[in-house]
């Protein structure tokens, strides 16, 4: 592998693992500051992914729009979808078991899967990319890299200093990192913690759907596009610490960096090599790289 | 000697019964498909595929009508079993016809062979089931992994391609196909650079692609189906590759997937046993047949395998006259049989796969377009069986 055939490689892997920050940091922040597993995450994922095919032409027709456009409708729905879904059935979850809560966002995927069958169909389809990001970089004699793949990782990049403000340096992120650590203790401080919980539960479903929305023009929307992100975002949250920003945003580069290299250097044991990471990681910190905050 | 004679007739009389009473029953088949899920479509289209040839031959196969009964085997391997035994002891159906899943194919042709039931796979290509699976009672009428593979070998290297890159996801169907392309490239002449894979169903292609990129072969060949397809296409016409490095694939790259992948599937060559644009009489009656039955609908390869599977049980079944439970002559007739396919013409190898032409093809608008024949008359080596 010469220089630039690496430097390319890093770029993949930081792309990557940036998409998979956008997933995963609102899995952490659900299942840390409210403690529910939510195996509906990946759900919101594909949900951003197949709005962002059916409301960008209606986006373009109706408002002469363009992607942006359609990219805000999308996030704002997304968060309307979990203010929602927070108040009809999350609420309830608090108090019971992890098994019921399993049960019950289980229940949901199925739900979510079924509703995409019925108003989309199980086909396979494409969503066309902005025109203004579909050029493509030389690099490296032979290939190309598509300018909108910079873009994703730009929108990761953003998302993260953004995230890394509020929890930081806002009122709403102190709220956040105390319910993290003591969720108890903040109601009997006075705050809210049903409006705090709503409003992250939000935040989080639309994290998740603005990955999809913005993946969608690269990965094209299909039927289960949910599941393996899943699947991945929870070893992501694990490795990184559950609850924490900061260590979800080092576990995706970790994760990406792994997947991408380990895909080219060794292809045999690809699809166990982001799960050797996590176990090498809890065997010498158990709670991941951060505790919570 | 009165008496001897009595007793004859009475036998004879008895004899004649009992056949005219199976002839006058209706043969029992049951479809094993998946009528939900991603291949939903694609078990719609094999049953439609069967009926359609039965409705052409007045509703009846040997001269019996049919009675069917259908199992969702829902593309779960897990259930197989359980849902082929369905069919066949609850039931009691005298053939089986599945299914689109390989590993759901497997238990199938497992449960076929154990009650001897026989039994047309009407889609799954895993090699095994015409190689170490295979039986008297068990009938291909789609394709073995290996075919469209080793197609694609001679129609490469009759372009200059000397050395290539395969890449595909890391299970089955993908390496079977992969095996086939080493040996019909290799055959010719080409070399193999290097084999990529992925883990199954993995779509994060940029890594492979930049290493496709470093290794700069003549050409690359690939195996992906449904999303994985169009997401592996559009990324490697995003990563400008196509432009020094054609990638081709087997048919299942661009078959049902041309819509989403627009621009970026155009001009892409591919091998698989049927294609658009055969213009042969036989094909265009039966897609005029076909669009007219079911509203205006084009049919596609799976409904081509299913019509196949009806028009090999006729020949099967005029041979014994509709006596299905003349099982080994029932059998005998339909591997000596030629198939008049809208694919063309066909006929099935000892171990029951369609010895039949492969096709290069390429994509133009949203049709896979027959550019020629890459290999005639092609033969499943049939590794492993003992037939």
């Amino acid at each position: 592998m010469d220089a630039s055939i690496f430097l390319i490689q890093c770029l993949n892997a930081l792309q990557h693992g940036l998409l998979l920050f956008l997933v995963a940091s609102g899995l952490t922040l659900i299942f840390g500051i409210m403690g529910i597993i939510n195996l509906a995450h990946g759900s919101f994922y594909m949900i951003g992914a197949y709005m962002a095919f059916a409301l960008g032409p209606l986006v373009d027709r109706w408002a002469g729009g363009g992607f942006a456009a359609t990219l805000l409708l999308c996030v704002l729905l997304a968060a309307l979808l979990g203010y929602l879904l927070e108040a009809a059935f999350f609420s309830y979850l608090y108090r019971r078991n992890h098994l019921q809560q399993v049960l019950m966002t289980y229940g949901l995927i199925l739900v979510f899967e079924e509703v995409r069958s019925l108003l989309v169909g199980n086909d396979v389809h494409g969503v066309p990319m902005p025109a203004w990001l579909s050029g493509t970089i030389p690099l490296g004699g032979v290939m190309t890299y598509p300018v909108y793949r910079l873009f994703i990782s730009a929108v990761g990049i953003g998302v993260a200093l953004l995230l890394y403000w509020v929890i930081t340096r806002t009122r709403l992120g102190m709220m956040v990192r105390a319910g993290a650590s003591n969720r108890e203790m903040i109601g009997s401080l006075g705050i809210d913690i049903n409006r705090l919980y709503r409003i992250v539960f939000a935040a989080g479903v639309a994290l998740a759907a603005l990955a999809g929305t913005i993946a969608a023009p690269v990965s094209s929307v299909y039927p289960g596009m949910g599941h393996g992100v899943l699947i991945v975002c929870f070893v992501v949250v694990v490795i990184g610490g559950i609850g924490s920003i900061r260590g979800a945003f080092l576990a995706a580069m970790l994760v990406g960096a792994v997947e991408t290299f380990g895909q080219v250097l060794f292809p045999a044991a690809a699809g166990v090599l982001v799960y050797l990471l996590m176990a090498a990681i809890l065997l010498c910190k158990p709670e991941g790289l951060f505790k919570q905050g | 000697m009165h008496h001897v004679l009595n007793r004859a007739l009475l036998a004879g009389a008895l004899a004649l019964a009992a056949g005219t009473a199976t002839a006058a029953d209706k043969i029992k088949v049951g479809f094993m498909l998946p009528y939900s899920g991603t291949y939903a479509a694609l078990g719609a289209a094999i049953e439609n595929g069967f009926k359609l040839y039965v409705a052409e031959q007045g509703g009846k196969l040997g001269g019996r009508e049919l009675e069917y009964f259908k199992v969702d085997d829902e593309s779960n391997p897990a259930k197989a079993s359980e849902n082929a035994n369905r069919l066949i002891k609850r039931d009691q159906v005298d053939v089986l016809v599945g299914t689109v899943h390989s590993g759901v194919a497997m238990a199938l042709a497992k449960a076929a062979k154990g009650s001897d039931t026989t039994l047309f796979v009407t889609n799954a290509g895993a090699d095994a089931i015409t190689g170490p699976m295979c039986g008297p009672g068990i009938f291909r009428t789609s394709f073995s992994n290996w075919q469209p593979g080793y197609a694609m070998g001679p129609a490469a290297a009759a372009k200059g391609h000397k050395t290539a890159v395969t890449i595909t996801w890391k299970y089955a169907a993908g390496e079977e196909q992969m095996k086939g392309f080493h040996e019909g490239f290799e055959k010719a002449g080409g070399k193999i650079v290097k084999d990529l894979t992925l883990p199954f169903p993995n779509v994060e292609f940029q890594s492979l692609l930049t290493e496709i990129a470093s290794l700069k072969p003549d050409m690359v060949f690939a195996f992906f189906a449904g999303g994985g397809a169009v997401k592996f296409v559009q990324d490697y016409h995003a990563s400008g590759l196509g432009k020094t490095i054609p990638l081709y694939g087997t048919g299942f790259l661009t078959d049902g997937t041309l819509k989403a992948q627009g621009d970026a599937a155009q001009g892409l060559l591919t091998t698989l046993h049927y294609a658009d644009g055969l213009g042969t009489p036989r094909d265009q009656a039966f897609r005029a047949a076909y669009s007219k039955a079911y509203d205006n609908m084009q049919p596609d390869v799976y409904a081509v395998q299913g019509y196949d599977a009806a028009q090999l049980m006729q020949a099967g079944l005029q041979a014994v006259q509709g006596d299905i439970d003349d099982k080994a002559k029932f059998r005998a007739a339909m591997r000596g049989a030629t198939i008049d396919s809208p694919r063309g013409k066909f006929t099935l190898s000892a171990a029951g796969n369609p010895v039949q032409d492969i096709y290069l093809r390429q994509v133009a608008g949203l049709e896979n377009k027959m550019i020629e024949v890459a290999v005639p008359k092609l033969a499943d080596p049939a590794r492993g069986c003992k037939l």
